[in-house]
C-alpha cells in the first residue's frame, strides 16, 4: 500500500525535473556529438508542443472539439510576422500585440461558436479558420498566397542586456521556458477551482449549469485563454522559420495539431507535448529512410487509434499502473 | 449572357459537390461518423480514371472503370477498418481518418505519381450554341448532365427503395432502425461503396476541369462538410439544395464580386481579393444558416 501511495508522487516531482533537465542539457549534449543541426528541430519540437498543449487545454480540459485551433497559431505568426517586416523589433511589442490579437480574435470566434455544440462546433471553428486562410490568402502587402519572408526577429532588450532570437541557442531556451511556463500553468489549473469547474462542465455541462456555474462564460475564458497561448506559437513559430505563409491557417495544419493532442492524450498535462515530439521525431526519422514518411506515419497514427485508446501518455501510465505492486 | 453561363457553373459544380456530399451526409448521419478520407476517394477515383483512360483509350471505359473499382476500394475501407471506428468517438474518429488521408496521398503517390494528365474527350472538345449567341463548352454540359442524372437517381434511390427506406430510418434514428431488425452494418457498406463511387465520379468528371493531382480531396472534403451542414447532416435533400447553394455562392462570388472590386480596387488587388472574399461567402453564408436553423435547412432527425 505505502509503496503504491509513494509512487505516483514520485512520478509527479521527479519525472518533470527529469524531463526538464534533459530539455536544458539538450543544446550541450548535441554541440557536444556535432549534432548542431538538430537543435532546430528541438526548437520545432518545443514550438508544436505549446501550439499543441494549447489546443489540449480547450480540447481535453474544456471539452470543445475545436478544428479550427491553426487559426490563432497562423493570427499569432501573422500578427508577429507583419511587425518584423514593418521595422518594429521590440519582442515585447510582439509579445503584447500577438496575445491582445489573438485572444480578442478568439474572443470573437468563441462568442459565436461557443452557442452551438457537438458537431457544429467542430464545423464553425473549422469554418472561421477558413475565413482567416482566405483572408491571408487575399493580403497581398504582405506577401498573399506565397507568404512572407521576415529578415529580422524579435529582439528582447534590458538596458545592456540584449536577447536576439536569431541566435538558435537564445530561440531554443525562450521557447522551451514559454513550455514550461505553459505545462506549469496547465498542472497548476486542473486542481484548482476554476479547474474544477471547467472539468465538471465538460463531463456534463446540463448540471453544470443547473449548480448554478457560468457555463458560457467559462468555456469562453478557456477558448480565449488557449487562443491566445496558441497565439504566442504562432509568434515563436515565425521567429524559428522567418517565413509565415497562409498554409499556417489551413484546416489539415489544425488536423495535425488535433493528432498531436490525440496521439499524446488527451486531457493529460504532457499529452500536447508528447504527441509534438512523437509526430515531429517520426517524421525526421523516416524521412531520413524514405521520401514516403507521410505513407508510415498514417499506419502508426492508425495503429495508436486501434491499440492506445488513451493516447501514449494513457499507454504509459497504464503500464506503470500494472507494474506497481498491489 | 455572362451571368447566365456562370449560373451554369456555379450549378454544375454545385452538383459535383452534392456527389461528394450525398455519401458523406449518409456517413456523417447514420453512423455519426467524421470521415476526413472522403475527400482521399474522390482523389482515388479521378486518379483510377486518369490511368484507366490512358490505358484503354476510351473516356467512357476509364470512367466506369473508375466508379466500379473506387466502390469496391470503399467497401473494403469500410469493412476492414472505419466500421470498427463507428462505436468511437469523434475524436478517435478524426485521428484514424486523417491517417487514412496520409495512407491513401502518399500511397497514391507511390502508384501514380504525384499527378496523372487527363482531358475531357475530344468530341466534346468544342463549344455548344445553347440560345443564339451563347456558347457553352460541352463538356461542363455533359457534366451537368450527368449530375442531374445521378441526382434524380440518387433521390428515387433513397425515397422509392426499400434500401432508401432502411437509410432514412437509420439516419433518423439509428438505435430504433436496428431494434427493429435492420442490418446496419450490412446496409452501411453498400451505402458506403455508393458514396465511394459518386466520389470516383466527381473525381473523373472534375479531373479534367481541374486537376488530377495528390491533396486534391484536402480543399474540395472542407466545402463537402459545409454542403451537409448547411443541408442538415444526413439529409439527401439538404445535401442537394446546400451543394447548389454553396456551387453558386463560390462560382458567382468569384466572377461577379472581382468585377466588382475592380471599380474600387487596383486591378492585382480585386485579382486576389475576389476569389478570397467569394470563399469567405461560403462560410459566411453557413454561419448565417446555422444561426437562424441550427440543425440545418433540412434536418434529417424529426
Amino acid at each position: 500500500m505505502l509503496s503504491e501511495a509513494k509512487h505516483p508522487d514520485l512520478r509527479r516531482t521527479v519525472a518533470p525535473l527529469c524531463a526538464a533537465a534533459f530539455a536544458i542539457a539538450l543544446p550541450f549534449a548535441l554541440r557536444a556529438f556535432g549534432l548542431d543541426f538538430y537543435l532546430s528541430l528541438a526548437s520545432r519540437i518545443v514550438v508544436f508542443g505549446v501550439a499543441a498543449t494549447s489546443l489540449n487545454l480547450v480540447l481535453g480540459y474544456g471539452g470543445m472539439v475545436s478544428f479550427g485551433h491553426a487559426a490563432f497559431v497562423g493570427v499569432g505568426a501573422y500578427v508577429t510576422g507583419v511587425m518584423i517586416s514593418d521595422g518594429v523589433q521590440s519582442g515585447v511589442l510582439h509579445l503584447a500585440a500577438t496575445v491582445a490579437i489573438t485572444a480578442l480574435v478568439a474572443l470573437v470566434i468563441g462568442l459565436v461558436s461557443l452557442r452551438t455544440r457537438g458537431v457544429y462546433f467542430i464545423m464553425i471553428t473549422l469554418a472561421f479558420a477558413q475565413m482567416l486562410y482566405y483572408l491571408a490568402n487575399s493580403v497581398k502587402g504582405y506577401g498573399g498566397d506565397e507568404g512572407l519572408n521576415i529578415r529580422a526577429r524579435s529582439l528582447f532588450s534590458l538596458g545592456a542586456w540584449t536577447l536576439d532570437l536569431k541566435n538558435p541557442l537564445a530561440f531554443y531556451y525562450v521557447a522551451l521556458a514559454v513550455l514550461a511556463l505553459s505545462l506549469v500553468a496547465l498542472a497548476r489549473f486542473v486542481p484548482s477551482r476554476f479547474g474544477r469547474a471547467v472539468l465538471a462542465l465538460r463531463d456534463d455541462d446540463v448540471r453544470a449549469e443547473a449548480l448554478g456555474f457560468p457555463v458560457y462564460r467559462c468555456k469562453l475564458a478557456v477558448f480565449v485563454v488557449a487562443g491566445a497561448l496558441g497565439g504566442v506559437a504562432g509568434a515563436l513559430s515565425v521567429n524559428l522559420q522567418g517565413y509565415v505563409s497562409p498554409n499556417v491557417l489551413h484546416w489539415t495544419q489544425s488536423g495535425t495539431l488535433m493528432v498531436m493532442v490525440i496521439l499524446g492524450g488527451v486531457a493529460t498535462v504532457w499529452g500536447g507535448l508528447v504527441g509534438a515530439a512523437v509526430l515531429l521525431l517520426l517524421q525526421e526519422v523516416l524521412g531520413a529512410y524514405t521520401e514516403h514518411w507521410e505513407f508510415w506515419t498514417g499506419w502508426v497514427l492508425l495503429a495508436v487509434v486501434l491499440f492506445a485508446r488513451q493516447g501514449l501518455v494513457g499507454l504509459l501510465a497504464k503500464r506503470a499502473r500494472e507494474k506497481a505492486p498491489r | 449572357m455572362l451571368i447566365f453561363e456562370q449560373a451554369l457553373n456555379g450549378l454544375q459544380f454545385g452538383l459535383m459537390l452534392f456527389l461528394l456530399a450525398a455519401g458523406l451526409t449518409l456517413v456523417f448521419g447514420v453512423m455519426d461518423m467524421i470521415n476526413l478520407a472522403h475527400g482521399s476517394l474522390y482523389m482515388v477515383g479521378a486518379f483510377i480514371a486518369a490511368w484507366l483512360v490512358a490505358l484503354t483509350g476510351s473516356f467512357v471505359l476509364g470512367v466506369l472503370g473508375a466508379v466500379a473499382l473506387t466502390a469496391v476500394f470503399g467497401m473494403v475501407l469500410e469493412a476492414g477498418l472505419l466500421r470498427t471506428l463507428y462505436a468511437r468517438d469523434h475524436l478517435s474518429q478524426v485521428l484514424a481518418t486523417f491517417a487514412l488521408i496520409l495512407i491513401l496521398n502518399d500511397g497514391t503517390k507511390m502508384v501514380f505519381g504525384n499527378d496523372l494528365p487527363l482531358s475531357a474527350p475530344a468530341a466534346l472538345a468544342g463549344p455548344v450554341e445553347l440560345l443564339p449567341g451563347l456558347l457553352y463548352p460541352a463538356y461542363r454540359l455533359l457534366i451537368l448532365g450527368v449530375g442531374l442524372a445521378l441526382a434524380v437517381l440518387l433521390w428515387l434511390l433513397v425515397q422509392k427503395t426499400r434500401m432508401g427506406a432502411l437509410v432514412r430510418a437509420g439516419a433518423a434514428n439509428r438505435e430504433m432502425a436496428t431494434a427493429m431488425g435492420t442490418n446496419i452494418p450490412r446496409l452501411f457498406t453498400a451505402v458506403f461503396g455508393i458514396g465511394a463511387a459518386l466520389c470516383a465520379v466527381a473525381g473523373a468528371l472534375l479531373g479534367p476541369l481541374l486537376a488530377v493531382q495528390v491533396g486534391m480531396g484536402e480543399n474540395i472534403l472542407i466545402l463537402a462538410f459545409v454542403v451537409i451542414v448547411i443541408g442538415g447532416i444526413g439529409s439527401i435533400r439538404g445535401a442537394l439544395v446546400g451543394a447548389i447553394l454553396v456551387g453558386c455562392i463560390d462560382t458567382l462570388g468569384r466572377t461577379f464580386l472581382q468585377h466588382a472590386l475592380r471599380e474600387i480596387l487596383p486591378p492585382q488587388w480585386a485579382s486576389a481579393a475576389g476569389p478570397a472574399i467569394a470563399s469567405i461567402a461560403v462560410y459566411v453564408f453557413m454561419a448565417v444558416v446555422l444561426a437562424i436553423k441550427p440543425q440545418g435547412l433540412f434536418p434529417a432527425r424529426g
